[in-house]
């Protein structure tokens, strides 16, 4: 079926939008204008956590220019991501739970009445006391931030216990344990959100609207506004990045639509950036505890790792958070017992949820800082001991994951030899360090969000008689090249060029439904999705084709637009031909194409996430200069080897193997979400200059190995790149660090002032280390018990027994 | 309200002269896209904190959010939908688009100007000096590399190496 001499699989075609790109014809949704369009703003609470006593709009109302202002009261109905969490209202009903929850909506004339308008609403609050950090959440159950989840402030907690980890522990030679803290961040997307709605006279109402994920703000408006889904359609416009950030249902776009539901003219949101920031849904700050047992060769016997998630005001993605947290951590080393304990607390301060890599970066940090210290102590080289206890490819780990292909042996080998690893690890000057690191990263998760049999993506191709093929699919294109993709998958089946090719994307009118562009699923499932349509098409042109030119179906071929007999190139037709013989013997041509994920292997409570059709891995390896004296990082290099299975275009892999990098660099050098927790748990600076992110000038360079192993559930082999590639650059950045000038930095972001305490700290004769020292403590739930495959478990949990320690 | 009275002006757009009136408050970048319907020049902040809204003003780059629209007047603007000559693309569009240096694009109108702008000035520059004239302008998705490639072609070509 699959010819290994590709015409577009693995070739750099340009993207099919990049010109678009290029000229500024690319519409986002901030550029969209319609007649008699109004303007929105919201009105957010300047209070981190508030009863709402009173809201009197009337003064704004009487403003002229001004055709509406909403509240609380006039969207009642809450909705949420996922649906365990369905905590938010698209305004305040009784109270606000960080500063940016939205109280009130306005449409006006423009965008500097709708603000007059805003400033015209009287709010009158009741302050609250406020929970700001993880460890009040878990000590301080009263004010209580939401009124469920498992107690108090605590928004979930998670145990499992995969094995018995203290025999692990008792075989062990060397057991660690150590705490590591990961800061918050955020997504920082170039385009602010924006939003249009239109409401018909038929009562049909259409939003465009900068979302990763239309098919969910779909479900979210059904259940808000009280209209049959049928009646609502959702276009994703080209997302101005995303990275996660617009992968929830936002306030913005119920108001909007509310808006223009009420006034009977399309209304238009774009957020100010300082209201991106309050958005946020990015990076959970997490503190960890890991406990790990190694045999003097480094093979692991046990882990035991803990995890506290900051959550911010509202649920969002974090139950899927707090799990992914505890996820990750066997598919890259052979961990043969496994617990997990998680808790995730709810805070003042904006929501935290999915940012590229989701819930894996903070774990995955902990755990290759710490291998790194384990082959200190072991003596060992940190790249041959990671190297020699590899999970092997196509086995299930004691989680319950099944890993397919694992090129992470050739990604460690590429980056060792690339780096010139074994002469410069512990032999270069002082100040100047290299440090190694590993990762893995789901395709797509195993099940949906919301639970249903249904295909997690759909793909219809229609075929004209002119030749014209149009691709459907309600993936979003956030900059990855979804759309691109699906244009090189059709046109490599179908033998046709990707230009000749339209596609048509994130429409929930137009499209059959994709789950959205996020958990690295696009390529993976669209693409196997766009395949069986291809293929679909394919067999009815070949079978049409057959008939007229008396040649078997099995000796066509499709390629260079043309439909001919392999034996005899000169006997065929051109692919507009082929089209038309097919439109004349079966009718109108269209075909569809779906894609559900294998079933898991884990049939326990909490077995959703982690399982994944297929893991991609990553290795990198850092090089830094530190200034002892300033404490100032400067990462100079990174090399990194991805195992990509296979590249449809090589071109858009090293964009995003180069992207995650510079993400990554963001990540460990300098960015953070950070409050004043004595003043209101007030953002300390939503702006674009204050929230520092590389620019080019502390971008490095980066050299790429891609490692090509076909994985046999990816679209032609292909795995997932845009997320995996940044977990192993902050751990590899700050093991970098330690060889330079010998201290660990155990908290993300490596700063300037963290690596000169742990300097001072260290010339004094102390520990020389900066980070946590401790956790809160938790009075955690009996583990859910599963036996492992090695120790013949069938992947559901053990009946619960009594046990005393 | 005197304060939302239009000032009407004129200035050379993308080499044609063009008339409009706007409230004498609005930035550069506002009449652009809301008077001229020249929707390419983009916003990331609207405080000059990240290059996204760059035109070209006499040849310069400039903010065009922190410039009132009313400095315009009877100067030379470019924006993104000036630097095609007709159908033909710009070499710095043409390398951006085929390098993968616009992945969501929304930087990229941005870049493009400034990167110009080197070119002008510099037709062979080094890779500091790339990076040095593209400091003010953030993106979030490439990790600059592909930009910087980009800029290098575009260069060879039009030296017309």
């Amino acid at each position: 079926m699959v010819n290994k001499d590709f015409k577009v699989i693995g070739k750099p075609f340009r993207k099919v939008d990049a010109r678009a790109k290029c000229v500024g014809q690319t519409k986002f949704a901030d550029d969209i204008v319609l007649p008699r369009m109004l303007f929105c703003k919201l009105l957010r609470s300047h209070l981190p956590h508030a009863l709402i006593k009173s809201i009197d709009v009337s003064k704004a109302l009487a403003l002229p220019g001004v055709f509406a202002v909403i509240t609380g009261k006039d969207l009642p109905i809450p909705y949420g991501i996922l649906p365990v969490s369905q905590d938010e209202h698209a305004l305040c009903v009784e109270k606000v739970r960080f500063i940016g929850d939205p109280v009130a909506a306005v449409a006006a004339i423009d965008e500097d009445v709708a603000f007059d308008a805003m400033n015209l609403i009287e709010v009158e609050y009741e302050p609250l006391n406020t929970i700001s950090t993880i460890e009040e959440a878990v000590l301080i159950d009263e004010p209580r931030i939401h009124d469920y989840g498992d107690s108090g402030n605590v928004h979930k907690k998670v145990s499992l216990e995969f094995g018995n980890v203290e025999e692990g522990f008792a075989e062990a030679d060397l057991v660690r344990e150590d705490t590591f803290f990961y800061e918050g961040n955020t997504h920082l997307p170039m385009e602010q959100h924006a939003a249009v709605a239109h409401f018909d006279s038929d009562g049909k109402i259409t939003l465009w609207s900068s979302t990763q994920t239309p098919h969910y703000v779909h479900r979210a408006l059904a259940k808000v506004l009280g209209l049959p889904a049928s009646h609502i359609r959702v276009i994703a416009t080209p997302n101005g990045g995303g990275f996660g950030g617009k992968s929830d249902p936002f306030n913005h776009e119920v108001a909007v639509c509310k808006l223009a539901m009420i006034t009977g003219r399309p209304v238009k949101v774009t957020l100010t950036r300082e209201e991106v920031f309050y958005c946020h849904r990015g990076r959970h700050p997490v503190l960890m505890k890991v406990k790990t047992g190694v045999k003097n060769d480094g093979a692991i016997t046990a882990m035991h790792f803990q995890s506290y998630l900051d959550g911010g005001a509202y649920g969002s993605y974090g139950v899927a958070s707090t799990f992914y947290t505890g996820a990750l951590q066997t598919v890259t080393y052979d961990v043969p017992r496994y617990k997990f304990q998680g808790i995730r607390t709810f805070t003042n301060k904006p929501p935290c949820g999915p940012k590229r890599g989701h819930g894996t970066p903070q774990p995955r940090y902990a755990l290759e800082v710490q291998i790194d210290k384990i082959a200190e102590q072991l003596r060992l080289d940190p790249a041959e001991m990671r190297r020699k206890h590899l999970v092997p490819p196509n086995t299930v780990t004691a989680n319950y994951l099944r890993i397919g292909s694992m090129g992470l042996g050739e990604c460690i080998d590429r980056v060792v030899e690339g780096s010139d690893w074994k002469n410069r690890f512990q032999k270069l000057p002082n100040g100047k360090g290299i440090g190694i690191a590993c990762s893995s990263y789901i395709c797509g998760a195993g099940l949906p969000i919301y639970w249903n049999n249904m295909p997690q993506s759909g793909v219809q191709l229609r075929l004209d008689r002119q030749g014209g093929v149009c691709v459907m699919c309600g993936s979003t294109d956030i900059g990855q090249g979804s759309d691109s993709i699906l244009a090189y998958i059709v046109a490599e089946v179908l033998g046709i060029d990707p230009f000749d090719i339209r596609v048509v994307t994130a429409d929930t009118d137009l499209t059959p439904v994709d789950l959205g562009s996020y958990s690295s699923r696009v390529t993976l499932m669209t693409g196997n999705a766009a395949i069986q349509a291809a293929e679909r098409a394919r067999e009815l042109l070949v079978m049409a084709v057959a008939e007229k030119l008396g040649v078997p179906i099995e000796n066509l071929s499709l390629a260079e637009r043309r439909v001919f007999d392999v034996e005899n190139p000169d006997v065929g037709v051109s692919f507009v031909e082929a089209v038309v013989l097919a439109e004349s013997k079966f009718g109108t041509i269209g075909t569809v194409g779906s894609y559900s994920p294998p079933r898991s292997p884990g049939k326990f409570k909490g077995s959703g996430v982690g399982p994944s059709p297929a893991y991609s891995y990553s290795a990198a390896v850092a090089q830094v200069d530190v200034n002892p004296e300033t404490g100032i990082v400067v990462v100079e290099k990174v090399w990194i080897a991805h195992d990509i299975g296979r590249s449809i275009n090589p071109t858009l892999v090293l964009g995003q193997v180069e992207g995650s990098v510079y993400m990554g660099l963001g990540e460990i050098l300098m960015e953070e979400m950070t409050y004043r927790t004595n003043r209101n748990v007030v953002h300390k600076f939503p702006s674009m200059l204050e929230y520092k992110s590389p620019t080019t000038m502390e971008m490095c360079d980066v050299e790429t190995y891609l490692i090509e192993d076909p994985d046999p559930n990816g679209p032609y082999g292909a795995k997932e790149v845009g997320q995996g590639p940044l977990l192993p650059v902050p751990p590899a950045v700050a093991n970098a660090v330690y060889d330079a000038v010998g201290v660990r930095i155990d908290e993300v972001p490596i700063t300037p002032e963290k690596v000169v305490r742990a300097l001072r700290d260290k010339s004094r004769g102390r520990e020389a280390r900066y980070g946590p020292v401790s956790v809160p403590p938790v009075s955690w739930p009996d583990p859910l018990r599963v036996l492992t495959p090695a120790e013949g478990g069938d992947g559901t949990e053990m009946p619960h027994v009594a046990v005393h320690t | 309200m005197p304060l939302h009275s239009k000032k009407q002006i004129g200035f050379t757009l993308n080499g044609e002269h063009v008339e409009v009136a706007f409230a004498p408050h609005k930035t550069l970048l506002e009449v652009l896209r809301e008077d001229l319907n020249l929707t390419g020049t983009k916003h990331g902040c609207e405080l000059g904190e990240c290059g996204t809204c760059a035109v070209l003003v006499d040849g310069r780059s400039v903010l065009s959010c922190l410039m009132l629209g009313l400095d315009a007047e009877d100067r030379e603007v470019k924006t993104i939908e000036g630097m095609a000559h007709g159908a033909e693309l710009h070499p710095l569009q043409q390398t951006f688009a085929d390098l993968g240096a616009a992945q969501c694009g929304y930087c990229t109108p941005g870049f493009l100007l400034v990167a110009e702008e080197l070119l002008k000035k510099t037709p062979n520059p080094s890779r500091a000096e790339i990076q040095e004239a593209l400091s003010g302008n953030l993106c979030r998705c490439t990790g600059y590399l592909k930009i910087y490639e980009a800029v290098e072609l575009a260069a060879q070509q039009i030296r017309g190496e």
